[in-house]
């Protein structure tokens, strides 16, 4: 249903029922190695190219997603899908791999949320049973197309992020007949494109942080609830930079919270002392860290609700060359642990 | 022969100091930094200075990439004496032929035997 | 674009810079200083090496020592060395000879996977394009109007 001007709240409870998630060298030294199911010692994954190898990590997320929750593709109705690469090829051949109806999206990092408020809506209406949503990156796979070559000796400033490697999927499904206690969307908030003027694609932190805050914002209006509501608002990768500009603006509109509660994705996933800069990126940032992670997290009794903020920097290699700022959107997904019937 | 050393070490670090302002002062990419050196030292040679600054810098001048742009005018200066006008394009890569030819013929052969280790 | 809008993005940016991280710009000095210094320093090496032991002149023994460095510049960038220096030099990496040899070298490794003639050949010059073009452009002129110059004032 939806709920004020850009949200919807999901009566039925659509249930993220289980989820995979693979990662990358970079990511097996990181914080939170236990909460990936796969996991690979190197960037070529046995495969003849990084786009291959992109397309591996997307291809086993879902087919750990099928083990684990002991179903056959035929059952999925839709995949819904996508990554950085151009033209989101890596996904698309792992959506004909495993030939389910696809929806191939693309909002930079915000892919995972945008995706999960989609498979939620389609599964709270009752127009599947079952949808697989995920998104995926490669460090070096975007490294090549939106920067240098990976050998280069090019010098990255501070405030430049490091895009993970890793796949994150979550199956969703109806929450009918479902005994036990499970994590299930409740609403969703999808964001407008901001644009701050800001044109150094080495600081995308600083130019997503305005896109985070008008979507937080917006869900707070559009909903009627306040962070108070929330255990952990969580970005997607904004980074050390973004982070602390959006809690800036935020305070400064009046959504006041502890620091603590607001959290990113980008500086969840690795350790202080790995060379990434100023944190995390990635279109799988965000999913590999909420469908691991953050709902373990939930699982063990962490948090009950989570406002989950996807955040993408709409640029390309080409934009930035014809001196265009840096378009920014961001999308929400509220998350509670519970009993769903 | 110590001195040369000395020089060219401080030399070549002063030119690269140089480069790294442009990179983080004027917030300049390295292809704009690198392509503005190598015009400032094909300038540098049009008027007679690049040649002295070698003789005084040693590889402290002929390391830097601005030795590019001052070896392409070069080429193109001594095939002009000889042959007029024309020798300007003729003679550019004459001396300049090994940077460039190195990097394409060592490039190739990193292609083949390297893979990238991301 | 209205002047509210820009008035906006004027605030923001100024918010944002606030938190941006500031690139430390004198450590980078230093060591794209001592980096580069010691890149010229193994070139010096190299020259004298080719005089005494090649019979090459100081004039001559530019462009065996400029070929050495790039060898040396592939070696690097193939054993995945040289983009760790260059994070760490910055410019001192870069501005020498060896990070042109860097840049066309990475570029031929990384696009292998697209085949040798429409890969290797087709991005290898994707980073010293500008160089390559703007040096022989600017030579042109400038070798044009001493050339020129010359004539004018001998003749």
């Amino acid at each position: 249903m939806l709920i004020g001007k850009q949200s919807w709240v999901f009566q039925n409870k659509p249930v993220i029922l289980e989820t995979g998630v693979t990662g990358g060298p970079f990511e097996s030294n990181g914080a939170l190695p236990e909460d990936f199911d796969l996991l690979y010692d190197d960037l070529w994954m046995a495969q003849d190219s990084y786009e291959k190898a992109h397309r591996l990590l997307m291809e086993k997320a879902v087919e750990i997603v099928l083990q684990k929750g002991n179903i056959q593709k035929e059952d999925i109705q839709f995949f819904l899908a996508g990554d950085l690469t151009n033209q989101i090829t890596p996904t698309s051949f792992a959506a004909r791999t495993n030939a389910i109806p696809y929806f191939g999206l693309y909002g930079a990092c915000s892919t995972s949320m945008e995706g999960l408020a989609l498979a939620s809506f389609i599964v709270n209406y009752k127009g599947a049973h079952q949808v697989l949503t995920g998104a995926s990156s490669h460090n070096a796979a975007a490294e090549r197309q939106f920067r240098y070559p990976t050998e280069y000796g090019g010098q990255k400033p501070p405030t430049a992020q490091w895009t993970i490697t890793g796949a994150g999927v979550a199956l969703v499904a109806r929450s009918e007949g479902l005994t036990g206690q499970f994590p299930y969307a409740v609403s969703a908030t999808i964001g407008k494109v901001i644009d701050m003027g800001l044109k150094d694609p080495f600081n995308m932190g600083g130019a997503m942080a305005p896109a985070a805050v008008d979507t937080i914002l917006a869900h707070f209006e559009d909903t009627g609830l306040t962070p108070d509501d929330y255990d952990l608002i969580v970005t997607g990768d904004l980074g050390e930079v973004g982070r602390e500009t959006a809690y800036d603006l935020l305070q400064q509109q009046g959504c006041l919270m502890d620091k603590e509660k607001f959290q990113d994705c980008g500086l969840l996933i690795f350790k202080p002392d790995q060379p990434v800069l100023a944190g995390g990126s990635g279109a799988g940032c965000s999913a590999v860290v909420l469908y691991g992670h953050l709902l373990n997290e939930m699982k063990k009794g962490k948090y009950q609700k989570i406002l989950v903020v996807a955040t993408g920097a709409l640029l390309s290699p080409l934009s930035v060359q014809q001196k265009d700022s840096i378009p920014c959107i961001a999308h929400a997904v509220a998350i509670e642990y519970g009993t769903v019937c | 022969m110590l001195a040369m050393f000395f020089w060219a070490f401080v030399v070549g670090g002063l030119i690269c100091v140089i480069g790294q302002l442009l990179f983080d002062v004027a917030k300049l990419t390295p292809a704009h930094t690198l392509s503005l050196f190598v015009v400032i030292g094909a300038i540098l040679d049009g008027v007679g200075l690049y040649e002295p600054f070698i003789d005084f810098a040693g590889a402290g001048a002929t390391i830097p990439i601005t030795s590019f742009g001052n070896s392409l005018v070069h080429g193109a200066l001594q095939e002009a004496e000889q042959h007029g006008l024309i020798g300007v394009l003729t003679g550019m890569f004459e001396v300049t032929s090994s940077g460039i030819s190195a990097a394409i013929v060592f490039g190739f052969i990193g292609a083949l035997l390297f893979k990238p280790k991301g | 674009m209205s002047k509210d809008q820009t008035a906006k993005q004027e605030t923001y940016q100024k918010l944002q810079s606030k938190h941006e991280l500031k690139r430390p710009v004198f450590k980078n000095c230093v060591k794209a200083f001592l980096v580069g210094g010691t890149f010229c320093l193994i070139g010096q090496a190299i020259t004298y090496f080719y005089i005494y032991y090649f019979d090459f002149t100081e004039q001559t023994a530019g462009n065996p020592t400029v070929a050495t460095m790039v060898f040396l510049s592939l070696l690097l960038t193939g054993f995945g060395v040289y983009d760790h220096i260059g994070q760490f030099a910055g410019a001192g990496s870069a501005v020498p000879v060896t990070g042109f040899g860097n840049s066309v070298i990475s570029a031929a490794i990384e696009h292998r996977t697209e085949g040798l003639v429409l890969g290797v050949g087709g991005n290898i010059f994707k980073l010293a394009g500008s160089v390559i073009l703007f040096g022989v452009f600017s030579a042109f002129v400038v070798a044009l109007i001493k050339t020129i110059y010359l004539n004018i004032v001998g003749g």
